[in-house]
């Protein structure tokens, strides 16, 4: 195999086999992913980087291929969403509520990946707590997306809430990174970073170590440059697990396996709802190419309905600040965490520590999932939204009934400029619009690069599919990824700063 | 079914986060903005529709009722911002 001139331009796959034939170490790929990070620092994708913990993984990994014991990810250096609690290593959340917390265990996920052999180079920058769709909402400043318009110096978002792993990604400081994704949060990013971002079925990685946010729809997921690598990834990262009761007990298949088979014969539903009034002309055009691409592949396509889709973001923000109030009621100042100081007494305590710990988005989403299970209005605002949301799970099983999986566009537009949306939470939660259905109905979906926008910015096409079918969500997904051949990278801009 | 200041400072009580006089006002109307578009959900049909409750057919596994991975009072206070022995630390709560 001809090896790129970086070692940082190796896919995932290509470092697992170049590492397996004795053509690279771990310590080279590892520590030219740790020259990229510390060069990336102007983009602000890491809210921890780990350099020494790398190293010495790397050493180890290096022991063990040596040695024919290489496990499945030996020696790949990956990057770590900073809501993943890594044991020892700070864990934040994006939060000022966790600036300080090292947690003393780890995440299943993250245990996963080392007992793979994966290598950690650091922890990712997100919106605080996952909520967010920019990552503005850190409390550790924003990250720049890598991209930037054609002829363009201005700074666009990442998108969020995993921006940071999809920057690192992005700009090829490690082959993968994880996400977590509750809304979109593993797709959008991905989509307007110009990678491939998967959303696994609810329940298919174990929660067990992510911080919670909105736990009914948290699912963690692999964001690679490749289907590929997101097919290897995903397989280490999913597991049953005893200490998530919801984790589902599943084989975990191999990925990889049929990835080529193409979609000859395939039914490929274009839910007609997903056509948006107002949405850019370029979404929908890249929409209806991605629908050509497959149908030239032999998959025939056909127009489905999914009635309750414009019901979804408004079930969401509802069902999400409600779980969110509650999960987050745990962050008392008294146990970990921010405490404020000078306190007169234990209520005081409280509300001043989540005052000064949470951010503005973290404490407004607090307040309507207050609202909306506070007495009086728990009937009229959330079970409405728990059963709105068994309407949009319904609408997806009537779909799967005439179709194999779904195809629509990841965003409703491509990256945009920092502090373009952040005066209008609404308008910010738009962004998910075409994510947050899967999550809602606990379904897989892939985000795959595509194209680029008028002003050369990447966008993505999505592919949903039916529960524990991720096999082929990644084989359609392939197949878009094969007939686009986007192949962008971003120019390094950052390294010229 | 809007959102006034009085109800902010009640929820604001509920969810234990102070919030500066000048906050709530500005709160309301965020509030408001978002509950306003969220209350979109009225004109859907919900007569006979259950909760969704889990995305996932699934019994609840049991497992026995045992101490799994107990003996770790350093490591859970390890984090704790005010500390004495293995105790969390609070304002005084009863005279």
């Amino acid at each position: 195999m001809a090896l790129p001139s970086s070692p940082i331009d190796l896919t995932l796959a290509e470092a697992r086999d170049a590492l397996r034939t004795g053509e690279i170490s771990s310590a080279e790929i590892t520590a030219a992913c740790v020259k990229a990070m510390a060069e990336a620092r102007p983009l602000n994708a890491f809210i921890t980087e780990t350099p020494e913990r790398a190293a010495e993984m790397a050493a180890a990994s290096d022991r063990r291929i040596a040695t024919g014991e290489a496990r499945p990810l030996e020696g790949i250096p990956l990057a770590i969403k900073d809501l993943f609690c890594t044991k020892g290593v700070r864990t934040t959340a994006g939060s000022r509520m966790l600036e300080n917390f090292v947690p003393p265990y780890e995440s299943t996920v993250t245990r996963n990946l080392w007992d793979a052999g994966a290598v950690m180079l650091g922890k990712t920058n997100m919106d605080e707590f996952a909520m967010g769709s920019s990552n503005e909402s850190s409390h550790f400043k924003p990250v720049a997306n890598p991209w930037r318009a054609r002829n363009s110096n201005q700074i666009v978002v990442p998108g969020g809430s995993s921006g940071g792993s999809a920057a690192a990604v992005a700009a090829s400081l490690c082959p993968g990174a994880t996400g977590t994704d509750t809304g979109g949060s593993i797709r959008q990013p991905a989509a307007l970073s110009g990678i491939v971002g998967l959303k696994p079925s609810y329940g298919r990685c174990s929660r067990w170590g992510i911080v919670a946010f909105a736990s009914s729809l948290d699912q963690a997921g692999p964001m690679t440059r490749t289907v590929r690598d997101a097919a290897i990834l995903l397989k280490a990262m999913a597991s049953v697990d005893p200490k998530d009761s919801t984790s589902v007990d599943v084989p975990v298949p191999d990925y990889e396996e049929g990835l080529e088979s193409g979609v000859k014969g395939l039914r490929i539903g274009i839910p007609r709802e997903y056509r948006l009034q107002g949405a850019p002309a370029e979404i929908d055009e890249l929409w209806t190419k991605g629908a050509a691409w497959l149908g030239e592949q032999g998959a025939r396509i056909v127009e489905v309905s999914l009635p309750h889709t414009k019901y979804a973001l408004p079930v969401y923000y509802i069902l999400a600040p409600a779980e969110a109030s509650s999960n987050l009621a745990r962050y008392d100042g008294v146990r970990y965490g921010h405490r404020a100081a000078q306190v007169r007494d234990v209520m005081e305590l409280y509300e001043q520590s989540r005052a000064e710990g949470f951010g503005a988005e973290v404490r407004r989403r607090i307040l309507v999932g207050a609202y909306v299970l506070s007495a009086g209005y728990y009937d009229a605002y959330y079970v409405r939204a728990q059963k709105v949301r068994t309407l949009i799970a319904r609408d997806f099983e009537r779909a799967f009934e005439s179709c194999d999986v779904l195809l629509t566009p990841s965003t409703p537009g491509a990256a945009f400029a920092l502090g373009a949306m952040t005066a209008d939470p609404v308008a910010m939660y738009l962004n998910d619009v075409f994510t947050v259905t899967a999550n809602l109905a606990g379904l897989p979906a892939i985000t795959v690069p595509a194209g680029l926008s008028k002003e050369g910015l990447p966008l993505g096409l999505q592919i949903i599919g039916n529960a524990f079918d991720e096999k082929l969500v990644l084989r359609a997904g392939r197949a878009i990824e094969q007939a686009a051949a986007f192949g962008g990278k971003p120019f390094r801009w950052w390294t010229r700063a | 079914m809007s959102v006034d200041e009085k109800t902010v400072r009640h929820i604001a009580r509920l969810a234990r986060i102070a919030l500066a006089e000048e906050q709530v006002a500005p709160m309301a109307k965020e509030l408001n903005n978002i509950l306003g578009w969220v209350r979109q959900l009225e004109e859907v049909e919900i007569g006979g529709v259950p909760p969704m409750t889990s995305v996932v057919a699934q019994k609840l596994r049991l497992r026995d009722d045992v101490v799994t991975e107990g003996g770790q009072a350093d490591a859970l206070m390890a984090n704790a911002p005010q500390a004495e022995e293995h105790f969390f630390v609070v304002p005084k709560v009863v005279e």
